[in-house]
């Protein structure tokens, strides 16, 4: 990646707490055709693999034409504001669902339980064709990325409301949260549906990595307190406590809070009011006793 | 015993006319009559596929309005105390609701 970079190629940070909220940002059309058209050449012939951690100047470089794809302005500004510079590459895959092909999956996330609270990968997945409801676009559930869950542990629930399936114009890049619960679906179309993914792993902090000039834009905390349909009722507010630990996360700051509950988490006042305490203790051993 | 366990569990039932439909509902509250935030559906008489996606809109609205519609509640989720240190961990859905109903078949 470049080392200078243009701040207004960045994410923004009504963008990031929608990022936070929905665990995910979709870039419509972002890649222009000429590249898309190339790009079922490249992905038909398949894209060699890669150990676990390759930085991207080993697995994609200048000249290659997934480098090219991640080095358009608004794909790398996004990548760099969500996983900073230098990131490596965790695995990646060319996936191609053939006409009337495949079943649908149950749900789940990615690789296995992450625990991690403090740091996230994003997967970016690239649409070279535009992609409609009936290629079976993935389906994911918004807002589930900060549950912990074990892989397929989720396979139980078929529909969740709020549930979204992805259908967008040729040359839409997805960027995901890691944990974002999702299933492929069955492909019910006549034509081949694309895609290709790369998994990124951050090597630095994930520290204001994107341009906060908008930090206090009232839509930060609108964008943070989004709700979808399955977070109506009791877990709604816990999502809320989840999000905006993440946000302190990433802004570093300590004090950010929604609706005040983790800062009535922290009220163990201890200081003792010397005019409000009253001097006097119950005195002497224990007053109850056996028969007493 | 008389027969090897392949045999005893071969062995025709008393309803072999009969199969479970199950539906499970996952609610916003543990109240059975809270609304329904997830569904899930299998079918035993293996007419359909219910499959993840199938639907955008649940089947009811909430747990009760399954019961008053004739399903049968089997199991709900037991309350679990928030564990000290990760009472705000979420993970998975807490308030699982399993029905089931018995429906005709020609299979026997």
């Amino acid at each position: 990646m470049t080392t200078t970079f243009e701040r207004k190629h960045l994410l923004s940070s009504v963008e990031m707490a929608h990022f936070v909220s929905h665990g995910s940002i979709l870039l419509e059309s972002v890649v222009p055709d000429s590249m898309n058209q190339r790009a079922i050449e490249v992905l038909d012939a398949g894209i060699p693999g890669y150990p676990y951690g390759t930085p991207l100047d080993i697995a994609f470089p200048v000249g290659t034409f997934v480098r090219e794809l991640l080095e358009l302005p608004t794909i790398a500004g996004a990548i760099r504001s969500l996983v900073g510079p230098d990131p490596v590459i965790d695995h990646h895959a060319v996936h191609i669902r053939p006409p009337r092909g495949g079943e649908a999956q149950n749900m789940h996330g990615d690789a296995i339980l992450d625990p991690r609270v403090d740091a996230f990968d994003v997967q970016l997945m690239y649409y070279p064709r535009a992609v409609t409801l009936e290629q079976g676009g993935t389906l994911s559930v918004p807002g589930t990325h900060l549950r912990k869950i074990n892989q397929t542990g989720i396979g139980r629930y078929q529909n969740l409301a709020g549930q979204t399936r992805l259908v967008c114009p040729a040359g839409t890049v997805a960027l995901l949260h890691h944990g974002i619960w999702h299933g492929g679906r069955r492909n019910d179309s006549d034509e081949p549906r694309y895609m290709f993914k790369i998994r990124f792993n951050p090597t630095v902090r994930q520290l204001r990595l994107w341009n906060t000039d908008d930090i206090d834009d009232p839509g930060v905390l609108r964008e943070l307190t989004a709700r979808f349909g399955w977070t109506s009722a009791n877990e709604g507010r816990l999502e809320l406590v989840n999000r905006a630990k993440l946000w302190r996360v990433l802004t570093g700051d300590q004090q950010f809070d929604i609706d005040n509950y983790l800062t009535r988490e922290q009220l163990r006042p201890q200081f003792v009011a010397i005019g409000a305490t009253d001097a006097r203790l119950g005195g002497g051993p224990a007053h109850a006793g056996w028969g007493v | 015993m008389t027969m090897t366990v392949e045999e005893s569990f071969a062995t025709r039932p008393i309803d072999p006319h009969l199969r479970q439909q199950v539906l499970i509902l996952y609610l916003g509250t543990s109240a059975l009559d809270s609304n329904v935030i997830g569904w899930t559906r299998y079918d035993g008489t293996g007419r359909s596929r219910p499959t993840m996606g199938d639907s955008d809109e649940p089947p009811y609205p909430t747990g009760l309005d399954a019961l008053i519609d004739g399903w049968r509640l089997i199991q709900m989720s037991q309350l679990q105390a928030h564990l000290p240190g990760h009472e705000y961990d979420v993970a998975y859905l807490p308030y699982e609701f399993v029905f089931e109903r018995l429906v005709e078949t020609v299979a026997g």
